[in-house]
């Protein structure tokens, strides 16, 4: 008789439960949906959800809030990526939000249309009457993402509460919502960075070229490299140069910040993530740093 | 890699943060631009050091207070384990928030002033770690440096807390003086206590056994989501998806689905990479069955031989969660175990207990926040359930109040019943 041991490795378990959470969602909710980016984690998301109802195609659409401010190659990668699984696309844009005069386009050499998203998810949410967005956060990448639930309460301004979250016992997951409110789901909640780095290099999963270090015309702001771009507006001192660099995090080119890096390959990015010794938001979002509760305080108003 | 999660409780004053805070920094998993961040905040909120509070207190208004209001996950790993810490706050008050990081625990940490030895509060957690059965206790008898490292004292602690560990629950027990702000046995033995002969702290965490903790025996599979692709390629596919809740399926298998008591046999457990020979807890597939009868969401795959508990009266401790209304017999609230939905009226509320002593109160009128107590509740529709100490998955259940949609309720199945 062989031993068995019932035991999976923390890959497997991470998988386990996120597809656990995708599954208890499509059960539950009329009209979920899941949120993509562009990035590595809702890149993941997508794959794992594709993992959860196979073989059947996703049981919701795939909602891009599109800032107009993106990486090229990262639209072209969204529109394949969702055509191979053959899923519905919903684009939320920013633009039309600002051309219906929704939101006011920020401006001066810091402006960004990172805050503006939310009014263009929010009325996204209420157009499609969706009532859970899966999201790609984890616990911790930040310290008020630290204290969110897998299943986060959104009232019907689509407004987080820290304070009075529903206590989250077990795998037993509160769906109940009144209409107009929303659940925010977190199904990658306890994966770490290098996590993902090791979960798409198992399941060789596609990602962006922005990921892998690469040429690029780059200049210095806030300690961060930063893309030039028609999207930013650079002040006199600030020089384009071109160094090697690549992405941590993919969001608005605007305040998406790049890292000095030789990692080519998968292998060499997961011994970088290994080693680094600064955080990927502290490394690379100017979104984070206007107060030490930047991101709480987004969320408080209805951020991812 | 294995993962091992396990929950702190404490206040500020006893040393968690402080701990956690060192487990994190010795183990290189706080960043730079972490440690930074909060060595600036420290000095701007006038601290004489650098709180590593900060760390895991990360709402505004935790740090307005200085507490911990509600749990903070942290992650860090070594070469031999993953760790995922539920940090929860310790005060009679956050009752809840430390049941919510407790219950999905494989160890509870509980932390003694080796100054004050046990406390009310080390008996609130030490009881809350046995009601939720979570495996393993480790007592990390802490501030060792204050007392001199005197083993005497720590001996006198470890009798004590055995003393009022005999009345609990608790199959693993273990003792570890320390000191957090020193280091002292958190992540290397301490050379201050050469009598004492176990493992640090770290060593102890990465070493535990958590391998068996898990229901192996029981098969037990909630249907979650029924797969049916309706797409050419996959015309007739009708798989039952869901997650492992105890026990070991494999294609063969005969299985019996509840409420309906029909029997098939397990056809194959499929997942998007292939055919799976064996299942497991927490693992989630997909299972076909040879007979095309009934299944459906909140549906039971079992074992004809081994069923779980089939009935609409259950015997369960509650930890009553809500701020605003307190349980009262003849209440109605939804009820959710498994992926099984019902609704529950509280026939009886038997006793209260004080979670500080233990004292049972008979017949109370009502539970109040954060108040522990045992009920018999009735359903609206027959549920299927292990007790809790046998299953951890298949006797837990949360109650929902209706009119709020709040969860009000964490329930620990004790029986079957009225």
């Amino acid at each position: 008789m062989s031993i068995t041991t019932y035991e999976l490795n923390h890959l497997d378990q991470l998988e386990a439960e996120a597809i656990h959470i995708f599954r208890e969602v499509a059960a539950e909710f009329e009209h979920p949906c899941l949120m993509f980016s562009g990035g590595k984690d809702s890149i993941v998301m997508l794959h794992l959800a594709a993992k959860a109802f196979w073989p059947a195609r996703l049981p919701f659409p795939v909602m891009h809030v599109d800032t107009g401010h993106n990486f090229p190659e990262v639209l072209e990668f969204r529109d394949r990526r969702v055509g191979e699984l053959e899923a519905r696309l919903v684009v939320a844009s920013v633009q039309q939000s600002i051309n219906e005069g929704k939101v006011v386009e920020e401006t001066g050499p810091r402006a960004s249309r990172n805050r503006l998203q939310t009014t263009t998810l929010l009325d996204a949410i209420e157009e499609h009457r969706f009532d859970a967005l899966f999201g790609g956060a984890r616990r911790d990448e930040e310290k008020a993402r630290a204290k969110e639930r897998v299943y986060s309460f959104r009232d019907d301004f689509g407004q987080w509460d820290p304070k009075n979250q529903r206590p989250e016992l077990w795998n037993l997951y509160n769906g109940r919502i009144r209409q107009g409110e929303h659940i925010r789901v977190f199904p990658i909640s306890n994966w770490t960075e290098l996590d993902i780095w090791q979960y798409i290099a198992r399941e060789n999963v596609e990602i962006p070229q922005v990921y892998f270090a690469h040429e690029r015309q780059v200049f210095s702001r806030d300690d961060m490299w930063l893309a030039d771009s028609e999207f930013v507006t650079r002040s006199e001192d600030e020089v384009v140069v071109t160094r090697k660099v690549r992405y941590r995090t993919v969001g608005d080119m605007s305040c998406t910040g790049a890292v000095e890096s030789e990692a080519e390959t998968l292998e060499q990015i997961i011994e970088e993530v290994s080693a680094t010794r600064i955080t990927e938001r502290g490394a690379t979002r100017a979104d984070d740093r206007v107060s030490e509760a930047a991101m709480e305080d987004r969320k408080k108003e209805g951020y991812f | 890699m294995e993962f091992l999660r396990f929950a702190t409780a404490g206040s500020v004053d006893d040393g968690k943060s402080t701990l956690i805070g060192r487990l994190l920094y010795d183990t290189k998993s706080i960043f730079q631009d972490q440690m930074e961040s909060i060595e600036a905040t420290s000095i701007q909120m006038g601290n004489d050091y650098t709180n590593l509070a900060l760390l895991t207190d990360g709402l505004r208004a935790e740090r307005e207070q200085g507490i911990t209001i509600d749990v903070a996950y942290r992650y860090f790993a070594t070469p031999k384990r993953k760790f995922i810490i539920a940090d929860t706050p310790g005060h009679t008050q956050y009752t809840r928030n430390m049941v919510t990081g407790a219950s999905t625990a494989d160890v509870a940490l509980v932390l003694v002033d080796a100054r004050h030895g046990v406390v009310e509060q080390s008996k609130r957690h030490a009881f809350l770690a046995s009601l939720l059965r979570i495996p393993h206790l480790v007592v990390c008898v802490n501030k060792m440096d204050l007392i001199d490292y005197d083993e005497k004292a720590f001996n006198t602690v470890k009798e004590e807390f055995r003393n009022f560990a005999m009345k609990l629950d608790i199959s693993d027990l273990t003792f570890i003086p320390v000191s957090a702000l020193h280091g002292d046995n958190v992540v290397e033995r301490s050379a201050n206590m050469p009598w004492y002969e176990g493992s640090s702290l770290l060593h102890h965490l990465e070493e535990v056994h958590i391998a068996s903790d898990r229901n192996h025996i029981d098969a037990r599979f909630p249907v979650q989501y029924v797969i049916r692709p309706q797409s050419d390629d996959h015309h007739d596919y009708r798989g039952y998806a869901g997650t492992v809740a105890g026990g070991v399926f494999k294609p063969g298998d005969e299985v019996m689905v509840l409420p309906s008591g029909f029997t098939s046999t397990v056809a194959s457990i499929d997942s998007f990479d292939g055919p799976v020979s064996e299942a497991f807890g927490p693992m989630a597939v997909t299972i076909r069955l040879t007979d095309d009868i009934d299944v459906s969401r909140g549906d039971m795959i079992c074992r004809p031989n081994n069923q779980p508990t089939s009935s609409q009266d259950l015997q369960a401790m509650l930890c009553w969660m809500s701020e605003t209304s307190p349980l009262a017999p003849r209440m109605k609230l939804a009820l959710k175990h498994t992926t099984r939905p019902s609704r529950v009226m509280v026939a009886d509320l038997q006793y209260r207990i004080d979670v500080n002593t233990l004292h049972r109160e008979e017949n109370p009128e009502t539970l109040t926040l954060n108040e522990i107590g045992r009920v018999s509740l009735r359903s609206t529709q027959p549920l299927f359930f292990d007790e809790y100490r046998r299953n951890r998955n298949t006797g837990s259940f949360i109650l929902i109040d209706e009119a709020t949609n709040a969860t009000v309720a964490a329930g620990i199945i004790v029986g079957s019943g009225t």
